[in-house]
Parts: C-alpha cells; structure tokens; sequence
C-alpha cells in the first residue's frame, strides 16, 4: 500500500491536532483536580474520626475496582436518568478521569506520607505545631518529592486513557483517527499518526517527569 | 482514663512542684512501663532518670510531652492536671484543645534529633514561634540566631540537617527546642545516638543550660558521669516504678538497694 502524504498532511494532521486540543483539554484539567482531590482522599483517609476513614477507604476501593469506560457510561447515561444532571462530554471526561486517577494518586500520596518518619510528627506535635500546619508544612514537603516520579506516571497513564472519552463522542485523536478512517478508508494514515502523536507527546511528558524529579525529587531541595 | 472529683486529694495539684505524677499507670499490651508511679519535680530542679534499658524511663518523658497517653492516674504540669481538664466541678480526660494549652509549658528534645530534614537549621528553630507563638519572621529569626549563637552554631543557620554531624544537629534540636521557652525542658537519650566524639558538644551546651537558666530539665540518659556532675538528684528507674533516688552523690557512691548497685557497676565498669 501507498502511503498518502497529500492526504496525510492536508486532512489527518489538522483534523488530529483538533483532537490534540481536546486530549489536552482533558489532562491538564483532569489531572490536577486528580492530584487535588487524591491529597483530600489521602488526608481524610488518615482522619482521627472513624465515620470519615472508613467511608473514604471504601470510596477508594470502588473506584479502584471499577473500569473508567463504566464509570464514564454511568456520569454520561445513567447520572442524567437518575438525578437529572446532565454534564457535556467534555466535563464528564475531566470530572470521572479526574476522580478515578485521584483514587489511584491518594495511594501514590499515602505511600510518601507513610514513609516520613514518626519523629517528625512527634517533633511537631511537641513544639505545639496544629496539625494543619503539620500536614503543610512539615509532612507533605518531605512526602511528595519522593513520590514525584510515580504521580508523573499517572499523569502519562491519564494522558493515554483519553481514547475511552471516544465511547461519549468526545472528539479526541483517537476519536478524530476513527472518524477519518472510517469515511476515507484511509486508517493507516489516520491510526498511525494518532499513534505517533501520543508517542510524542508521552515521550515529552516521561522527559518532563525525569526533570521535575532531578529539580524537586530531594526532600531538601523543596523549602 | 476515668472520671473523678476534681477537689478529691488524689487530684489536688500541690504549688511545690512544677512535675507530679501521681499513681501514673501505663502499659503497652501486656507490659507495663509505670506502675502507680509517683514522682515529684520542684521548679528549676535538674532531675536525672537512669536505668536498664525499657525500664520505662522514656515513657515519663513521653507521657508528660503528651507523645503517650496514660491508663490511671494524674499528671499534673504547672499547677494543671495534663491529662485531664475540668468540667463542672469533675475532672475528665483532656481533649485535644487542652493538651495544646499544655504542650506550650514543655519543650522536648529527642533521641534521634528528629530535625525538620527540608529545613535550614534557622527556620528549623523559627518554625514553631512563627507559626504557633505569632512571631514574625525577624523576631523569630533574632531569637533563632541568639539560640544558635548559645549552641555553637552562628555560621551553620542556612545549612539543612544533612550537612551537620550528629552533634551538630542534636545541637539546633536543642535550640529549638528552646525557641518556644518552655518552662520544663525534657531530654531523651540526647546523646545515645551520637558518635563517641561528639557526645562532648552537646553534653556541653547542656552543662551550660543547667547553670546558666532556672529553667526545669528532666534529663533520660546514660552518661553517668554528666548525671553526676550536672543532676541536683538522680532517680534510678527499673521496672516501671522508682527503685532508688538521692542525690548524686548518694546514687553514685553508696547505692542502697541491690539493682542500682548491679546496674552502676555494669554501666560504670565501661
């Protein structure tokens, strides 16, 4: 087979890169609100109060043990049948990658928190330190850094996961690769360059961690 | 920790002492570290605790530093009860509210230094008065530099811990400790830890605390011959309970009971 460079540069890339801009979309707002709320999950996992800890630890393990095309089905089908809330695909793209990855992430969290020493708790708590500040201040500028690298991961796992936003119709690459393939017949063209864009991208991603992780990945380097 | 009459005689705090533990229980499991412990400490007094290892002497700093909660008894700081609080005329266990009000008349330093490692030593020291006394950033930092200053330490402010030796980091614990001016300073094995050529540094910056400063030092350690030179009475701990206590002079050259003379002479032919 011939490889259609006319086709390839005048159709599949400006129709990929309209994608791209979705796929983006998606990751730079899912991810932060997963590394925001997966630092909240963490937190309240570890609350005094047993009414929050278990409740919390159960959220966990469902969104854990649920697939994100289920999850993803449910916000977009089920949630407006329930409840009557009925969010764009884009937003429920962000909301359920988000929330999913948040579960994951307060895992990533929970093992930098545990590795600090107990002596730094007991060091804050004897010069009277709140706990707020203790959390602020003392415990996550040591338990993070290490944990830089794994929650660089996620963000590269959740950048790959985008494709399943094709099951709402959210024209991401994929969706965009499938759209064009399907009406030109032209695939390989379209599937390939898809491929090669999340390549690019997760490669760029992957040399972005391993910076973060030389610049911020010491504990004391942070304050 | 149960209820009880706050006017009961049991409870009653006496204005002599600035440390009462009375009838202090505390175990972990199956064993038990104070049994129905009573012990008294006046103001500005310089108190040794030696012993076996696991003796319990650890827990008394840790029980009154609110590190360890107790299972019975009172443990009064200042004239307040520690562990409890009152309401309506009855004591009850302390919430977290009072522990806090607690914890500002006590200051601890620990075996393992326990230094903030992504802090310099300076904001090691301004980290507390800041955030728990109000400081602002150069009232703090003045007190911190004083402090340093009294340690031995003026030109190692900016350098994280990493960078100190063991006797330097024990050190800024101190004068971190320090920074929050407790009135009651408790030191835990502060030199355990330490290589042997370092124990004399910070072994000094205590010498010189204990002369220098009315302030109340209950002192957990090994080092008999500082003990002996810096302690105004030594208590030998063994099995949850005081064995024997004196003065230094007592404890170290006529021992009355059978354990401290055991324990002496094993520690003391090292």
């Amino acid at each position: 087979m011939d490889w259609d460079w006319q086709y390839t540069w005048d159709e599949v890339l400006p129709a990929l890169l309209d994608g791209l801009v979705v796929t983006l979309e998606v990751t730079v707002l899912a991810f932060p609100l997963a590394l925001v709320l997966g630092l909240v999950l963490t937190m309240l996992r570890r609350s005094r109060r047993w009414y929050v800890r278990h409740p919390v630890r159960w959220v966990i393990e469902f969104i854990r043990s649920t697939p994100p095309l289920v999850q993803l089905f449910f916000v977009f089908y089920a949630v407006p049948l329930l409840i009557g809330l009925r969010l764009s695909a884009l937003v429920t793209g962000v909301v359920v990658l988000g929330i999913h990855y948040a579960a994951y992430l307060s895992e990533v969290y929970r093992a930098g928190i545990d590795a600090v020493p107990r002596g730094q708790w007991e060091a804050a708590t004897a010069l009277n330190i709140a706990r707020a500040h203790t959390w602020r201040s003392i415990v996550l500028p040591q338990a993070i850094p290490p944990v830089i690298p794994a929650l660089g991961n996620y963000w590269i796992s959740l950048f790959k996961d985008t494709p399943t936003l094709l099951a709402i119709g959210l024209l991401e690459i994929l969706t965009q690769a499938q759209r064009l393939g399907a009406s030109d017949f032209k695939y390989v063209e379209a599937i390939t360059m898809a491929g090669l864009m999340f390549l690019v991208l997760a490669y760029g991603s992957s040399l972005l961690v391993r910076y973060l992780e030389r610049r911020y990945g010491t504990v004391e380097r942070v304050v | 920790m149960a209820q009880s009459n706050a006017s009961s005689d049991d409870a009653r705090p006496d204005a002599r002492y600035i440390v009462e533990f009375r009838k202090v229980s505390k175990s972990f499991g199956e064993t038990q570290v104070c049994r129905q412990l009573d012990l008294q400490v006046e103001p500005a007094e310089k108190l040794a605790i030696i012993g076996p290892s696991g003796s319990g002497k650890t827990t008394i700093l840790r029980v009154l530093m609110t590190l360890e909660d107790i299972q019975s008894g009172y443990v009064i700081v200042d004239g307040e009860h520690l562990w409890h609080m009152e309401r309506r005329g009855k004591l009850v266990p302390a919430n977290e509210k009072h522990l806090r009000s607690m914890r500002t008349k006590l200051g601890m330093v620990f075996q393992h230094f326990n230094l903030f490692p992504h802090m310099t030593a300076l904001r090691n020291i301004t980290e507390a008065p800041m955030s728990v006394l109000g400081l602002d950033r150069a009232e703090a930092e003045e007190r911190a530099r004083e402090l340093l200053d009294m340690v031995g330490l003026t030109d190692k402010a900016d350098e994280h811990p990493s960078r100190l030796s063991g006797g330097q980091q024990q050190r800024v614990a101190i004068a971190r400790a320090l920074a929050m001016r407790p009135k009651v300073m408790l030191f835990d094995e502060v030199t355990a830890a330490l290589d042997p050529e370092l124990v004399g540094e910070v072994l000094n910056v205590l010498r010189k605390l204990a002369e220098q400063t009315d302030m109340t030092m209950i002192i957990v350690t090994h080092e008999m011959g500082f003990a002996r030179e810096v302690a105004d009475r030594v208590l030998f701990f063994f099995d949850g309970q005081i064995h024997e206590e004196g003065t230094p002079e007592k404890i170290f050259t006529e021992p009355e009971r059978e354990r401290t003379k055991a324990f002496l002479q094993a520690v003391l032919q090292h």
